[in-house]
């Protein structure tokens, strides 16, 4: 083979590794690693749960209870923040351990067919929507009595919408500032 | 006379629990602060409602990383070591039965399920024998990119609004005894802010057969 012919060869076995490196290469990006285990960190179902029931030395191991472990380690204290916020009953007639209960186990129940909202007034918890103004019904449900009509500089924050229009499309979340 | 003491019992239950962050925006030590992993693992709200687009299906939203400035949100991702993970009871026990994973690796979204976990708590394998649904990743300013499946399930992972409302500054206030309630009107602390945000749609035909489910989501890292 003359020494040209041996140039070619050389480049074009150098083109067919190069090119099979590319692939290679390819290939892994478009694959997503699944491997491993991953460990819990955060969680979260009902808004303002584990922010305003859970004490700071307790939060990090609120974040890595299963929900279904919450009630054991958490109910007394629920009890205790209720009791601070002198509560006795709300508008859905819950004494303090009931709510308490209902408090503590902190998943958010959906209804799967009808109205899915946190509270409209006639919807209890069948789920959560975006126009929902979840802080004003938790505000009511620990603070108003049993007639709604306690502390009413409590019950409501006077913030009832969004700062932006929902989407009536998916992804219906609005688009970022 | 009530009032005070109820003031005087909140302003003890901050000083206990330390600044309140409402929903679940920097919830605790872990995921924000000294020794915390990563802000990226914080979740700050979860959403479940019936698509206003069809009502046989449900949307899952799980918003994370709150607070972002519009600045921001123009340099914000999703880190690609931590699994966005909804938790489905479908039988009452408040132990999963069904989970969705989100992944979000090079730029893309890859949501795996509703599918069956391997073991329920607190660690996960990626479930990749169910529905697969893949998606790039909305950047900072673009129309949304919404992903399918030949299931029926549409995805979205990017930057939104954060929809989350509420007058924290002023309910700080009320906690520190410095104002006896909230104003009228009031000022959403949260008005100009973004949070990077995990939507998922799914025919409620994948989520089993209960007439009510519990939901709850988690961030986990490898």
């Amino acid at each position: 083979m003359n020494r040209l012919n041996k140039i070619s060869a050389v480049l074009s076995l150098s083109v067919v590794l190069f090119a099979t490196g590319c692939d290679k290469d390819d290939e892994i990006k478009d694959n997503f690693d699944t491997s491993g285990t991953y460990t819990q960190v955060d969680q979260m179902a009902r808004p303002a749960i584990n922010t305003v029931f859970v004490n700071s030395a307790r939060k990090n191991e609120f974040n890595t209870t299963v929900p279904s472990q919450m009630n054991a380690a958490f109910n007394a204290q629920f009890q205790a923040v209720l009791t601070n916020f002198g509560y006795t009953s709300n508008a859905l007639g819950l004494d303090k351990p009931t709510f308490a209960s209902v408090l503590v186990t902190d998943v958010l129940n959906v209804k799967m067919n009808g109205t899915t909202t946190f509270f409209d007034g006639t919807n209890v918890l069948t789920g959560r929507a975006l126009a929902d103004d979840v802080i004003d019904t938790e505000l009511l449900l620990i603070f108003g009595g049993p007639m709604g009509s306690s502390n009413p500089g409590l019950t409501k924050d006077n913030v009832n919408g969004n700062d932006k229009p929902f989407l009536n499309s998916f992804p219906f979340l609005a688009a970022p500032f | 006379m009530k009032k005070k003491i109820l003031l005087g019992s909140l302003l003890g239950i901050t000083l206990l629990g330390g600044i309140i962050f409402a929903a679940d925006h920097i919830d605790a030590p872990a995921v924000t602060g000294a020794g915390s992993t990563s802000l990226n693992t914080d979740i700050t709200d979860i959403y479940a409602f019936q698509s206003p687009a069809d009502n046989s299906k449900m949307v899952f939203a799980i918003n994370t990383q709150g607070l972002l400035s519009p600045a921001a949100t123009a340099t914000a991702s999703f880190p690609s070591n931590v699994m966005y993970e909804l938790n489905i009871d479908n039988t009452g026990d408040n132990v999963e039965d069904l989970v969705i994973q989100f992944l979000v690796q090079n730029g893309k979204v890859r949501v795996y399920g509703p599918v069956a976990p391997g073991s329920t708590g607190l660690t996960s394998t990626v479930k990749t024998n169910g529905p697969v649904t893949e998606a790039d990743v909305t950047s900072y300013g673009s129309a949304p990119v919404i992903g399918t499946n030949s299931n029926g399930i549409r995805i979205f992972a990017g930057p939104r609004d954060d929809p989350f409302f509420f007058d924290l500054v002023r309910f700080k206030e009320v906690i520190a005894g410095t104002q006896p309630g909230f104003r009228n009107p009031g000022m959403d602390t949260f008005a100009g802010t973004n949070v990077m945000s995990l939507v998922a749609e799914v025919p409620k035909s994948l989520l089993g057969s209960a007439t009510t489910i519990n939901v709850w989501a988690e961030t986990k890292m490898k």
